[in-house]
């Protein structure tokens, strides 16, 4: 199969099928020298029954940067943050070789604590996903979850996380009414709440504007500035302009041959949409498919 | 992409002959108005014979039942045979507590089976679980009456309201769990999963997050289950029998002034045989007294408004939280 694209001057320039062409490891050394790296994923696989919907990826998740994953439909984007805190494991006959280290800890390793891995790696969703409960209680689960139960405390951690969700100022009065009350932005803002009251180390993003309009993804995306400077922050996004907008790192994902989901590039993100190594790269970010 | 342009234009040459032979849109336009007007008049008409039925019950009880229901109906217990007056306080009495036994006991396990035939549903405990209440759903009452007279009333020598909730349980366990599984299943995966990703275990997913998301489908589903169960016959003629001297108020009482504890007075009258609406129903329309069958009328009346009510508030409950989210 081939496809075929018209250009501008009406001439039509053939691309070799692109699922055909093999992946070439790009070698990016010095990329993340002198950075903090907060996880490391070591030739990451995920099977799901024999099928290997993912193919030894490895990447480094700097420290308080934002670190975007891009790529076509299916290629494993959600797969494969879904892997960072142990959410794949909910997917039965689900198969994981490979190391994720969270702080040079494996995460997939002997006697880790699964709830702790997801207190440190905290996830925000692609619809916002209240609770049916307040505004309060929705915050507080979390906290109240590792047994802190004094009012007093649980108050101010109602209060800080949603200042630093950039949410308090428009439901600091009305935190008893119910979470499913409030609008889808201020709903995916209660959200990353709810995630930041259980103090995590990383937060993983996956489409968190997807389901939102324009002014609420402007709202969530400039919160993530504000966020990077506490925490670490990965985000899985169909929308480009949003990678480019907002992250540090980019990485770019495909599926090969097998159709399993791979690594083609990483890189700083102005350099992947700029100056890309890649051809599938390339091709993908200007927009030739996808 | 150009192999399936070629394709298109290969089997679009076959159309022409196709409209030629086989379309005459235009010629039966007014058959086919007719026809549709036909099937039109007819499903209506039998969509109206469908609901004749309930409305000429309903008509027909309120006309009959509705001269012989006053306040005594509702607060004195029955009189001797022959004697005018008197009410049905005994089986109103007698159809809250077994209500009341049936929904404690059916509802816990209900709830808890239906969690676990909506997380597993593939898994080989959870197949015969959807099975099983599929098949409890229909098995006759009578039959359910009988289980519960050997297990629980000829065993203890006595008919009991306590054998009756149970009976009413087992019949109600059935909607209970469909529908709160139905339910269950309705809660977005995702609120689930928001959950888990804070490191939450699933029990208490379930009891925090789905559970909430659920409960108005649970109630309603109970609802109904408390209706059907309020209103069955059969079962109760094996395990509560009937008793028309029950008088839960004077039991209380007597109790109370005897020094007895609450254990014990709540004991006492669950091991008392207790009469039901269903069965003073049935029993009083068999009986020669016109006071009597009137009374029966009045019963059905009151059983009648039960189950309405109940259909109505349940519908309604739905509808106002459903409408606010």
């Amino acid at each position: 199969m081939e496809i075929s694209i018209e250009t501008r001057e009406n001439t039509s320039v053939k691309y070799p099928s692109l699922v055909s062409l093999p992946v070439l490891p790009i070698s990016n050394k010095g990329l993340l020298d002198g950075f903090e790296i907060k996880m490391e994923i070591l030739n990451l696989s995920v099977f799901y029954n024999k099928f290997r919907a993912l193919n030894e990826i490895s990447v480094k998740i700097p420290t308080n940067r934002i670190t975007a994953i891009i790529g076509p439909s299916g290629c494993g984007k959600s797969t494969l943050l879904r892997s960072l805190n142990r959410m794949n494991d909910l997917t039965p006959k689900i198969h994981i070789e490979g190391e994720i280290k969270l702080d040079a800890k494996n995460i997939y390793g002997k006697g880790v604590d699964i709830v702790d891995v997801r207190r440190r790696v905290g996830m925000v969703f692609q619809r916002p996903n209240p609770f049916p409960m307040s505004i309060f209680e929705n915050v507080a689960y979390g906290p109240r979850l590792y047994g802190i139960s004094n009012r007093m405390l649980l108050d101010e951690i109602v209060e800080t996380s949603l200042v630093k969700a950039a949410l308090w100022d428009e439901v600091k009065d009305k935190l008893n009414q119910s979470g499913m009350t409030i609008s889808g932005g201020q709903q995916q803002r209660l959200c990353i709440a709810r995630a930041l009251a259980v103090e995590p180390e990383i937060i993983l993003m996956d489409e968190p504007a997807s389901a939102l309009d324009p002014v609420a993804t402007i709202k969530i995306e400039e919160l993530m500035q504000t966020l990077k400077t506490n925490y670490t922050i990965v985000i899985v996004t169909h929308n480009m302009q949003q990678a480019a907008r907002v992250s540090d790192f980019t990485a770019f994902m495909m599926i090969n041959q097998e159709r399993a989901g791979t690594l083609v590039e990483f890189g700083a993100t102005p350099q992947i949409f700029t100056n890309p190594k890649n051809r599938q790269t390339e091709d993908y970010v200007t927009g030739r498919f996808g | 992409m150009e192999n399936t342009l070629s394709n298109l234009s290969k089997s679009s040459a076959i159309i022409p002959s196709l409209e030629r032979h086989y379309i005459h849109a235009k010629n039966g336009y007014k058959r086919r108005k007719t026809i549709n007007l036909l099937m039109l008049s007819m499903t209506g008409l039998l969509s109206l014979m469908a609901i004749v039925p309930l409305f000429w019950i309903i008509g027909y009880v309120f006309y009959k039942g509705g001269q012989f229901i006053n306040l005594d109906f509702f607060i004195q217990t029955p009189r001797p045979m022959g004697i005018v007056g008197g009410g049905v306080l005994h089986s109103i009495e007698g159809t809250i507590i077994m209500t009341i036994i049936s929904a404690l006991i059916a509802i816990p396990p209900g709830i808890m089976a239906a969690f676990y035939a909506a997380y597993y549903p593939n898994t080989p405990l959870g197949v015969a679980l959807r099975f099983g209440t599929d098949v409890l759903s229909g098995v006759p009452s009578i039959v359910v009456g009988i289980f519960c007279y050997a297990l629980f009333v000829k065993p203890v020598g006595h008919y009991s309201a306590l054998a009756g909730g149970i009976a009413l349980a087992i019949l109600m366990l059935p909607t209970i769990i469909r529908t709160t599984e139905e339910m269950i299943k309705l809660v977005p995966q995702n609120m689930r999963e928001g959950s888990l990703a804070l490191g939450a275990p699933e029990w208490r997913t379930a009891l925090k997050v789905t559970l909430p998301a659920a409960i108005n489908g649970i109630i309603t589903g109970f609802l109904l289950g408390l209706a059907r169960a309020a209103g069955e016959t059969a079962p109760l003629l094996f395990t509560a029998l009937g008793n028309d001297r029950f008088e839960a108020g004077r039991m209380i009482q007597s109790g109370l002034h005897g020094g007895q504890s609450i254990f014990k007075i709540i004991g006492n009258i669950l091991s008392q045989p207790v009469d039901s609406l269903p069965l003073t129903l049935y029993k009083y329309a068999q009986q020669p007294f016109a006071e009597r069958v009137n009374q029966s009328w009045a019963v059905a009346l009151v059983l009648i408004c039960f189950v309405l009510f109940t259909n109505i508030i349940a519908r309604i409950w739905v509808q106002s939280r459903t409408g606010k989210r």
